[in-house]
């Protein structure tokens, strides 16, 4: 990534240099004159007073914030991936599968899920499941939700990251004398594993950052206690402000896991990367399963 | 299912909410990304630092907090959107909106910065050494042979990021635009019966909105890939 520069530019001789530096000195001014209008806008409106903040210094708030917050959050997000996962592996095998009869009703339950969008299967399993069932209701709505949407995403990260296996292996494996079981279980899928981690804990970010959406249905976690707070406080911007940086210090961090895991496990090699536009064909990838 | 094809118009009303938001805010997504991979790829290391913590930030908070931003608590600071009042026919594109557009746009356009950002740094190092050395200036080098490539390298991550920002235009239904989202949601609240049938019509629609988006992208890509 610091490479960039160096691919799209020469090395500046000193006319350039000093170009830059004039150009350097006026984006620092635009950018810090940007940042102080903003501060000063927020001083001028009064968000800085001490009874808008109040909530955020006053320990039963912030007690409130961070156990019904940020832990219902995390827990809603972790329960939806850990089921999308499971989702995954299920119809991620379905459409590696051997048999047209498995492998199209995978491929339409992945594409489908793939394109609605989260909230309508939120809504649905809310009214259908969730509305006389109160917060706990709401709660599997939206793990529900996420679990089946993010699900079909692992669903084809899964596939990707068995496609991802050299052909060799299972070939070898193969000629060997294994199984088509025991070629899934012992070759393919722990090197796949190595290969799909850094994938998944990107997707706990999605996840996490749509975990808000419960918002929709009033679930519990970040957004429903911000939504108490300001209804008492009348605070939008400071609540606004505090939930965002609240799910941007969440996401830095596992980020930043995942980027260790892909170093540690998967090397140099690009991250795997799933397409949003569906293969609109069922056999591709059993095409390339069976090697080029 | 009945009661979808009973409320032809409104439904049809209801996606047309839809498309113009995502129409509306693709274009402008589109525009203000490339603006900010540009600030990002540039010389001028400021600007470059300062493009990348605005990205990250905004990447990483849900669209439902930026739009919420937009729609709640920017008025209490004085920006609102009250000018924007235009009506066709029965579409009227007010404040809400407006609000909802500029959320969704400010969200997308980041999307937007990092896959043509990816872009350029998926052109290999050699076409542009290589450019310099038949003696290309720096904006030959981008014209000619950089940016050809990059937006080719950029087309499926963008289209990814377009898909993305169709099905996104629904949080604009939780916070206040009676699009698709929120129509469904008040289908469902008055037909006990039928919620099944509804929620499929509605799903259905929406698989074939990503389908022609995902169409043209594919036609773009193939048109555009060298041999």
């Amino acid at each position: 990534m610091s490479s960039a520069p160096a691919v799209l530019f020469d090395v500046p001789g000193p006319k350039t240099i000093a170009r830059h530096r004039l150009y350097t000195v006026v984006a620092a001014v635009v950018v810090v004159a940007v940042v102080a209008f903003a501060i000063w806008r927020l001083y001028a409106e009064q968000q800085f007073e001490y009874d808008k903040w109040e909530p955020f210094l006053t320990p039963s708030y912030v007690e409130a914030l961070l156990v019904d917050g940020v832990v219902t959050t995390l827990q809603m997000a972790f329960t939806s991936v850990f089921l999308a996962v499971v989702f995954g592996v299920v119809f991620g095998m379905g459409k590696l599968s051997d048999h047209w009869w498995v492998r199209w009703p995978s491929w339409a339950v992945v594409e489908f899920f793939r394109a609605v969008p989260v909230l309508l299967m939120m809504i649905l399993v809310f009214y259908t499941y969730g509305i006389d069932r109160g917060t706990s209701g709401a709660y599997w709505s939206v793990v529900v939700a996420l679990t089946v949407y993010n699900g079909a995403v692992l669903a084809e990260v899964f596939r990707a990251g068995i496609l991802a296996v050299p052909a060799g292996q299972a070939e070898a494996a193969y000629a060997i004398g294994m199984r088509k079981t025991q070629v899934m279980s012992l070759i393919l899928l722990p090197q796949a594993v190595k290969i799909m981690l850094p994938a998944i804990i990107s997707q706990c970010v999605v996840t996490l950052k749509d975990t808000s959406l419960g918002y929709a249905v009033a679930a519990p976690g970040l957004t429903a206690v911000g939504k108490q707070i300001y209804g008492g406080f009348n605070n939008q911007i400071p609540t606004v402000m505090v939930l965002a940086v609240i799910y941007i210090v969440i996401n830095l961090v596992l980020t930043a896991v995942a980027t260790w895991v892909q170093k540690k496990f998967v090397g140099e090699k690009d991250p795997l990367e799933v397409s949003m536009v569906g293969l609109t064909d069922p056999d591709a990838g059993q095409v390339s399963a069976r090697g080029h | 299912m009945n009661v979808v094809i009973d409320n032809i118009d409104a439904v049809a009303l209801a996606f047309s909410y839809t498309v113009l938001l995502f129409l509306i805010a693709g274009v402008l997504s589109l525009v203000f990304g490339t603006l900010l991979a540009a600030f990002r790829v540039g010389p001028i290391s400021v600007l470059s630092k300062a493009t990348a913590v605005y990205v990250t930030a905004v990447r990483n908070t849900p669209l439902l907090i930026i739009i919420f931003f937009f729609r709640f608590a920017g008025p209490k600071i004085g920006i609102n959107f009250n000018f924007v009042d235009i009506v066709i026919a029965d579409i009227r594109l007010n404040n809400i909106f407006a609000a909802c557009t500029v959320g969704l746009t400010v969200y997308t356009s980041t999307f937007v910065c990092e896959a043509l950002r990816s872009g350029v740094n998926a052109v290999p190092l050699g076409q542009a050494e290589a450019a310099r050395a038949i003696g290309l200036p720096f904006s030959g080098v981008m014209r000619e042979v950089v940016l050809p490539q990059a937006f080719r390298a950029s087309v499926p991550p963008l289209a990814s990021v377009q898909i993305a920002l169709l099905k996104n235009t629904t949080v604009a239904g939780a916070l206040g635009v009676f699009e698709a989202f929120a129509r469904m949601r008040s289908f469902l609240n008055d037909n006990a019966t039928e919620r099944i049938g509804i929620f499929v019509a509605f799903a259905v629609i929406f698989v074939v909105l990503v389908e022609i988006v995902s169409f043209f992208a594919n036609r773009i890509e193939r048109r555009w890939r060298i041999a």
